[in-house]
């Protein structure tokens, strides 16, 4: 025979999956939510997602190519995606100069520092969104007002979000029925129509993004559903307890950042446990802490600590949790 | 009801390019070369010398230990040399040379296509004969048979269960078999019952071939005790722990052997070869081959003589096409690249796959995400990424202590992979040398 033929240990089929194709799986799956938040807020989510995602790109290049001497690989999408769940956690009349310190950051320090993709413990889009939140407090709760600031970027209409209206009200001692009409309905909390960070308003548009990642193999329901569930459970039960100071077990996962945390955040590959056990463990962490932020703590909101506490505990989990081998407990018969 | 084992699994595509094409027996090949140690276990040792003449079905080498097996000539003619040749693993290893002149067969072997039905022989005497045939597991595990046939002292097993499954994708020889000689593998699964003493056998085929699941079926209805099981299709499921899960649901402990569960596994190819042996009084000198590839003329099943190379094969099957990129024997998630078209067809030849140019390589590796589809596909719930990074680091009570002697290397982990990352080659390391420390210390 007078040609070379490739000779390689098995198997010599692969599956089609790549990092790239997962990485824009998720970015696709969070279309409909930017559409939704372009819809409400117009030119300033436009201007805060560009933004971000040019400079998560730029220093991602610039870093790999210049400091760790390697080759760029921007077109794998994950720092595509950090920019864009990085815009997500911000408000659409967020200053141009401040994103692009939370890019620096996020790609900066919370992934290229560890040694780039696969290595960060922390996701890297919150240690971007809670640099500024601590950095700049007063530019990160300033919450535009949905449609009405559609046209406005930096002078757009402000106020507070829905859970920054229970969380005051409540320690001014008025009650949970006296505050109802000041928030939103359970259809504008679906849809989108309130105040809050740019991506996390539609419950819709995220819920029906996370189906397309699970149908697509991208994320285990696990996750999600352990975060959702521990929410439910807990608020649930301090609702039953006292339905005056606090909020209902529904509201408080349509509200907020839970729904884009435990769909979109939380699942992040790297900073997630390997086995669905641990999994449980890291979700229902998370909707614990998060739940206690929020009634118990100083800020209305806690799903970006919640999630970057329990990635810390990653590690251990992976190191404890341990799945069930074939044969290794055996009950026949 | 239609099972499938619960834990892990992938689905690769199915690519049976010659399900549809039935058996046909390859012309006799001029030379074969027939390596004296086709199975696993001992080499055999060979009987012959360079000038003798042998007769087709004659003994040229015999079995050397409790596990090992006989081998005989495949065709008839002088032995050129005793020399060694390159094998399917790539290593150059002991074979017998013999120029073929004609095809005459060893006295007292009934080469007619007549079914013989009636069963004559005894426990003793179906394990006896088996042996003296050379018969190793046809699947590709070419584990000696007839220790299989015999239920180790202070073991029970109360069903056996065959393999249909064509343990991977692109191969359709167990397949062809079962529609083409289904009467006969019916009988060897009696005679296989008889020397185990079980009652119960069950066959155990994918749902993609429901023709074979039917006509089994039907020829079931005449051969008491014997079932045919239709299964979901999923890789690895030809394996045989996750067979017995599937089909009866027990688990085999780790470390352990299908007996300790009460079970006994044979292929449909074996259940053949036995029937050939005992009601026929033939060795194991020929096999069912699949030769395919998407861009080969006729992709085929041969009866291929034991020791033909592969070359004939693929004239066979329309010759080589040009963009040729590799040559697997076997399937294409356990088998092994050929570097030579000269490699001789083994007792566990199940297949020979042709791969185009561009789908040869591997894909370019990045680094880990932990996305944890390595973890959730393992069908013996092993967490390959640690073992690949164990390994890697050398740190080797690790991988002994994560279970890493379970692992069948039936290369799921490295299929899933979204970072191209040869999970199973950095696997394979860590359990030669988990193996080789195991060795030591009982020494």
């Amino acid at each position: 025979m007078d040609k070379l033929i490739t000779v390689s240990p098995p198997p010599h089929y692969y599956g089609d999956d790549t990092v790239k194709k997962l990485m824009y799986g998720v970015v696709y799956a969070l279309l409909p939510a930017l559409a939704v938040s372009v819809y409400f807020f117009g030119i300033g989510a436009l201007i805060v997602t560009a933004v971000s995602i040019f400079s998560c790109l730029a220093f991602e290049y610039l870093i790999q190519k210049y400091m760790m001497k390697q080759e760029p690989s921007i077109s794998d999408g994950s720092a595509l995606l950090t920019g864009l769940l990085l815009a997500f956690n911000l408000p659409s009349n967020l200053p141009w100069w401040i994103i692009i310190i939370g890019a620096l950051v996020a790609i900066g320090v919370g992934k290229m520092t560890f040694g780039g993709l696969g290595n960060n413990p922390f996701n890297p889009a919150l240690v971007g969104r809670v640099f500024l939140f601590i950095s700049f407090p007063v530019q990160m709760t300033s919450w535009p007002t949905p449609i009405a600031s559609r046209l406005q970027y930096a002078d757009a209409v402000t106020g507070p979000t829905p859970l920054g209206i229970v969380k005051e009200g409540l320690s001014a001692e008025a009650t949970m029925p006296q505050l109802l009409e000041q928030i939103p309905g359970y259809m504008e909390l679906l849809l989108g129509y309130m105040r809050g960070s740019m991506g996390e308003i539609s419950a819709l548009a995220l819920i029906a993004g996370g189906i397309y990642m699970l149908a697509r193999k991208i994320i285990t329901w696990h996750i999600p559903a352990s975060v959702i569930l521990s929410v439910l459970v807990f608020t649930g039960i301090l609702w039953l307890i006292n339905p005056y100071d606090n909020a209902d077990p529904l509201f408080h996962i349509l509200s907020g950042g839970l729904l884009l945390g435990a769909i979109y955040m939380a699942t992040d590959y790297v900073t997630s446990p390997m086995t669905p056990k641990g999994m449980w463990i890291f979700g229902t962490g998370i909707g614990v802490i998060t739940v206690a932020i929020r009634v118990f703590g100083a800020y209305p909101e806690g799903v970006s600590f919640a999630i970057l506490i329990m990635n810390a505990f990653v590690p251990l989990i992976n190191k404890y949790v341990k799945i069930k081998g074939f044969g290794e407990e055996v009950k026949n018969g | 009801m239609i099972t499938t084992f619960p834990k892990g699994g992938i689905h690769p595509p199915e690519d049976k390019f010659s399900a549809g094409s039935p058996i046909r027996e390859l012309p006799l090949p001029k030379t074969v070369t027939i390596p004296i140690c086709q199975h696993l276990g001992a080499p055999s040792e060979p009987l012959v010398k360079k000038g003798d003449k042998v007769k087709t079905g004659q003994i040229i080498a015999k079995s050397s230990g409790f596990v090992s097996a006989n081998i005989h000539s495949s065709v008839t003619g002088t032995v050129a040399r005793i020399d060694k040749a390159m094998d399917s693993s790539g290593y150059r290893r002991d074979a017998i040379f013999i120029n073929t002149e004609e095809d005459v067969w060893q006295e007292g072997i009934d080469t007619g296509s007549n079914l013989v039905k009636t069963i004559h022989s005894g426990r003793e005497e179906i394990i006896q004969k088996t042996l003296e045939a050379g018969i190793v597991g046809l699947g590709g595990a070419t584990f000696p048979s007839h220790i299989k046939l015999s239920v180790p002292k202070g073991k029970k097993v109360d069903v056996l269960i065959i393999n249909g499954i064509e343990c991977e994708p692109c191969l359709t020889s167990d397949h062809r078999l079962m529609l083409e000689k289904g009467e006969e593998i019916m009988i060897g699964i009696r005679l296989i019952m008889t020397a185990l003493g079980v009652s119960r056998a069950v066959i155990g085929i994918e749902n993609n071939k429901k023709d074979a699941i039917s006509h089994l079926g039907s020829l079931a209805r005449d051969y008491q005790g014997i079932e045919v099981q239709a299964l979901r299709v999923k890789y690895p499921q030809g394996a045989e722990k996750q067979l017995i899960k599937a089909i009866i649901n027990r688990e085999v402990p780790s470390g352990k052997l299908p007996v300790e569960v009460g079970a006994v596994v044979h292929n449909v190819g074996t259940a053949f070869a036995v029937y050939e042996a005992i009601q026929k009084n033939k060795p194991l000198i020929e096999r069912v081959v699949t030769v395919t590839g998407k861009d080969l003329a006729r992709p085929s099943n041969l009866l291929v003589r034991i020791g033909t190379p592969v070359s004939e094969l693929i004239e066979a099957a329309g010759g080589l096409p040009e963009n040729t990129g590799k040559i697997v024997n076997g399937g294409p998630m356990m088998g092994k690249a050929l570097n030579s078209l000269d490699v001789p067809v083994t007792k566990g030849t199940s297949g020979i796959l042709v791969i185009p140019d561009k789908e040869s390589f591997r894909k370019p590796v990045v680094n880990c995400i932990r996305c944890a589809k390595c973890v959730s596909i393992c069908p013996m719930g092993l967490q390959p990424y640690l073992l690949r990074a164990a390994s890697e680091y050398k740190k080797w009570d690790i991988v002994e202590n994560e279970h890493a002697m379970d692992c069948m290397e039936c290369g799921s982990c490295s299929y899933i992979c979204p970072s191209g990352i040869p999970l199973l080659d950095y696997i394979k390391l860590g359990k030669a040398t988990v193996s080789k420390i195991i060795r030591t210390r009982k020494q």
